[in-house]
């Protein structure tokens, strides 16, 4: 295929206060063409999408839309010259229409007024043609399911006539039954001749669906395949292969009393979004919770720390079994929570250093803060926090390795057996990663039991004693701390490992039940014989884990 | 966010910071406006005169306060005026001249702003009524019913020994002649409410409104705080209802208003709307800074009804002013209220 490309965008650079998200990254989009674009966190897919959709305006490279140069300087202007975008946040007005909110900002108008019927009528048609009864366009979104809801954005983006239509990971919120929709509309669309720029996270979808891919990392493109050339787990290799850019510490001679104990464990637990989550942590072990965003990590730090409780299973920390209902309880029961949000959960910005690092003591143990404070100088300096303006500066003007300090400060201030930190060195710079690694050495040293969720998988690797990986709320499986980063990232994707890369490795329930079925099947519902979707298709099944688990080497 | 962006002058950080908190520009102010009415009436320092002004200053002072605790925490409270209405309407109501009955009418009136605190604090903290919506409806709720309870004129009448805080003082004091009540509950106050932000509430209280998110993980309970604060708030309107009920008696007009004035006055002193800034004296000082200019419009002979217009003008100025430092928060707070710390956040939850 030598066709001129439907969309080429070629060397885009974006910086973002000075710091580099992408370097240089070139793409081609064929028309009919199915590009999904794979990535750790944080590896510039979202930024690159942006960038198409006219959100960012890049700071090199050029968009060529059928062979014509064109400047998106505005979402507008993208969706005018034929790039839609469907988003993972919904930009629906849930109190309007389907139809109202298919033609938001260009009303059908009959002599100057809105013409609802005419809009519903286009938008009915548009529905028809992508074979979708369901939806009336008259029904409010608000009343619409979220898999409905993805639709009428969709629908949205065709109404402008688009070309090129790209989707953040369109099936993050969807149920299994919903993604058949969601494939069947992706089929009709590219018989269409519309090109789709499709990131996800989850392998499975990607090899199921795509003609090529092309995986960036650390905002470099490390390369772009064709999806019939490769396999899962060479794809998972191109994700997270990189060098080894820092040093972790070595773990310190163990000397609290508290050390081999186990401090904090937890089983059988759920709620809303977790289930079957079984832990245990040892005085002087880090743990580390591996998983994509939205696996469940941060949702078990905040479980743990009384925000969303556990509706079921029990926690114990330190052999006494503890039910927090608010943070206050949640550290008078010796827990500590570094939230992933430093600036948002984690500081009062307009605040003195020291005010903010004894808000807890102040907040929880209001009679003793006076004596808890005055520990509060000792560690801040153990922390070599390093801020001109002394203890009474405003922690707004700090950087950000000194702000996590401050946060840091704010929970060793009140003795903590258990610490979680979510993302702890996100943002910050190398010396301060430094300074919170060495810090969870000696903390772990002193007996403390420490979990740590990172997203970034060699600081999980390098620190934690024991990995824990999580998928879609469940344990998906518990490997050693010496674990390759490969291992990891193919049990949290759900990707079969590297020996079982043929068709059978495809065992997802939920693609297994798509192939049984074919394109034109009509009810998007699953019936409850359908044999591929036993295995845990389910929310409440905790069948998904050890299916995952046979899996894996 | 690499390099740390300071503010500038360094070692003069700290007079800074009371500068950018707005102390320091209600002090200029206060002492402008004491300049001017010094040249036009150079008696004013005398003594009596000036102690006249203190005892007029000092509910606003109290009011002012009250309104400081709420604001500090990101809330408003619109109920004061009204409430000072009513209390003096009841106590003037139940005590009706009964000299016996002046300090059980008092400690009723102190239960009932209590509840009236309380009621506000709660709905607004458990119901997520914003503050504004919850203090506004508490305020028409409180005029309409005194007017129901009274008839339309308020009747019955204060004891002596009621009158006696707002009107009387220690006599014989040197230099001054006579040390009213007034200004001493006003410095009791004053000190009170400094050593009580200096307190772990104090400090929970600002932290909540700071970010009431981030306070929430940090274990303080934003709701019971904000309540808190309400109560505090209604506490020292009731006070302020005692000091201007001996002052000026019963009308039917009492305690109108108020609760602007003292917004006013708190706005003045550089505290920000949306919370989590500024200090109490930063409070009192705004609260005499608009005292003050009250009685220079009274020695300029300008007419009292100039002054909502020149509370408006004030209000407008004060935040133009502390929104362009970019201090002013108040449109995201009023959108987000995340009492509970449980309210997804913009990351990365979305199963």
């Amino acid at each position: 295929m030598t066709a001129e490309p439907l969309l080429r965008m070629t060397g885009i650079g974006k910086s973002f206060l000075g710091v580099r998200v992408l370097h240089g990254v070139d793409l081609d989009l064929r028309s009919g063409e199915l590009h999904a674009l794979v990535g750790e966190n944080g590896a510039g897919k979202s930024t690159l999408m942006k960038v198409l959709a006219g959100v960012h305006r890049p700071d090199t490279g050029r968009i060529h839309l059928d062979g014509a140069e064109v400047s998106f300087e505005h979402p507008v202007k993208a969706q005018r010259a034929g790039v839609s975008t469907v988003f993972q946040e919904f930009n629906l007005l849930p109190e309007r229409t389907v139809a109202q909110n298919v033609f938001l900002g260009r009303e059908t108008r009959t002599r100057g007024m809105v013409d609802d019927r005419a809009m519903e009528k286009a938008t009915a048609a548009l529905l028809d043609d992508l074979g979708l009864e369901g939806i009336a366009p008259w029904s409010k979104v608000r009343h619409l399911s979220v898999a409905e809801q993805q639709v009428v954005e969709i629908v949205k983006a065709l109404s402008h006539d688009a070309r090129v239509i790209s989707m953040d990971e369109p099936t993050a919120a969807l149920a299994d039954h919903e993604v058949e929709v969601l494939y069947r509309i992706i089929g009709r669309l590219r018989e269409r001749g519309v090109g789709i720029l499709y990131v996800s996270h989850r392998l499975k979808e990607i090899f199921d669906l795509a003609d090529t891919i092309t995986v960036l990392k650390d905002g470099h493109l490390v390369d772009t395949v064709a999806a019939a050339d490769t396999r899962p787990a060479e794809l998972v290799r191109k994700m997270v292969g990189r060098p080894v850019s820092s040093v972790f510490p070595e773990h310190l001679e163990p000397r609290g009393e508290h050390v081999g104990e186990v401090r904090l464990s937890v089983s059988g637990a759920g709620n809303g979004q977790l289930d079957g989550i079984d832990l245990e942590v040892r005085g002087g072990e880090i743990v580390g919770l591996a998983g994509l965003q939205g696996s469940g990590r941060t949702e078990i730090a905040h479980a743990l720390f009384g925000i969303d409780r556990f509706t079921r299973g029990e926690v114990r920390v330190d052999g006494r079994r503890v039910d927090p209902r608010s943070p206050q309880q949640a550290v008078r029961a010796g827990l500590a929570l570094v939230t992933e949000d430093r600036k948002a959960q984690g500081l009062l910005l307009n605040q003195s250093i020291l005010a903010n690092a004894r808000l807890v003591l102040d907040a929880v143990l209001p009679f003793g803060s006076g004596r808890g404070a005055r520990r509060i100088p000792g560690i801040l300096s153990s922390l070599e926090l390093v801020a001109r303006g002394g203890h009474h500066q405003e922690v707004q003007y700090l950087s950000g390795g000194n702000q996590q300090k401050v946060v840091l400060a704010k929970w060793l201030a009140t003795d903590p057996g258990v610490m979680v930190l979510d993302e702890p060195t996100r943002g910050i710079d190398v010396g301060a990663k430094q300074a919170v690694y060495t810090l969870m050495r000696e903390l772990a040293a002193a007996g403390v039991a420490i979990v740590l969720i990172s997203s970034e998988l060699p600081e999980l690797i390098g620190m934690s004693d024991r990995l824990v990986v999580l998928d879609d709320g469940r344990i998906a499986g518990e490997l050693p701390g010496d674990a390759g980063e490969e291992t990891v990232m193919a049990l949290a994707t759900g990707a079969p490992p590297e020996s079982a890369d043929d068709e059978t490795g495809v065992e997802d329930p939920r693609i297994t039940s798509m192939t049984a079925r074919s394109a034109t099947d009509g009810a998007p519902t699953t019936g409850p014989g359908d044999p591929g979707r036993a295995p845990g298709g389910d929310n409440d099944n905790g069948g998904s884990p050890a299916h995952r688990e046979e899996a894996a080497p | 966010m690499t390099a740390e962006t300071r503010p500038p002058g360094g070692r003069s950080a700290s007079f800074l910071t009371a500068l950018r908190g707005g102390t320091g520009t209600v002090t200029v102010l206060l002492v402008l406006i004491f300049v001017v009415i010094a040249t036009q009436n150079p008696s004013f320092f005398e003594g009596p005169p000036l102690m006249a002004f203190a005892k007029k200053a000092a509910p606003l002072v109290i009011l002012a306060i009250g309104q400081y605790l709420v604001i500090v925490s990101g809330e408003f409270d619109l109920s004061v005026g009204s409430l000072v209405g009513a209390q003096v309407v009841i106590a003037a109501r139940l005590i009706d001249g009964e000299e016996a009955l002046t300090f059980p009418v008092i400690g009723l009136m102190l239960l009932f702003g209590l509840v009236v605190g309380l009621v506000n604090g709660l709905v607004t903290t458990l119901l997520k009524v914003p503050s504004i919506i919850t203090t506004l409806g508490t305020m028409l709720i409180l005029f309409g019913a005194v007017r129901y309870w009274t008839g339309g004129a308020p009747t019955g009448a204060l004891s002596e020994n009621f009158r006696v805080f707002g009107r009387h003082g220690l006599d014989g004091v040197p230099v001054i002649g006579q040390l009213p009540w007034a200004l001493v509950i006003a410095v009791v106050v004053t000190v009170g409410a400094i050593l009580l932000m200096r307190s772990p509430f104090g400090r929970s209280l600002v932290a909540a409104g700071d970010n009431d998110t981030a306070a929430a993980f940090s274990g303080v309970r934003v709701w019971r705080v904000r309540t808190l604060a309400f109560v505090g708030s209604a506490l020292m309107a009731t006070v302020a209802a005692i000091l201007i009920g001996g002052f000026a008696g019963v009308t039917a007009q009492v305690g109108q208003g108020l609760e602007f004035t003292a917004i006013t006055a708190v706005v003045l002193g550089g505290v920000v709307l949306g919370g989590g800034r500024g200090t109490v004296v930063a409070a009192v000082l705004g609260a005499l800074t608009v005292e003050a200019l009250f009685t220079l419009f009274n020695q300029l002979y300008l007419p009292s009804t100039i002054q909502p217009t020149a509370q408006g003008l004030i209000i407008i100025a004060a935040v133009a002013y502390a929104s362009r430092r970019g201090d002013l928060r108040l449109p995201e707070r009023l959108r987000r209220r995340p009492d509970r710390p449980d309210e997804r956040q913009l990351d990365s939850s979305r199963r």
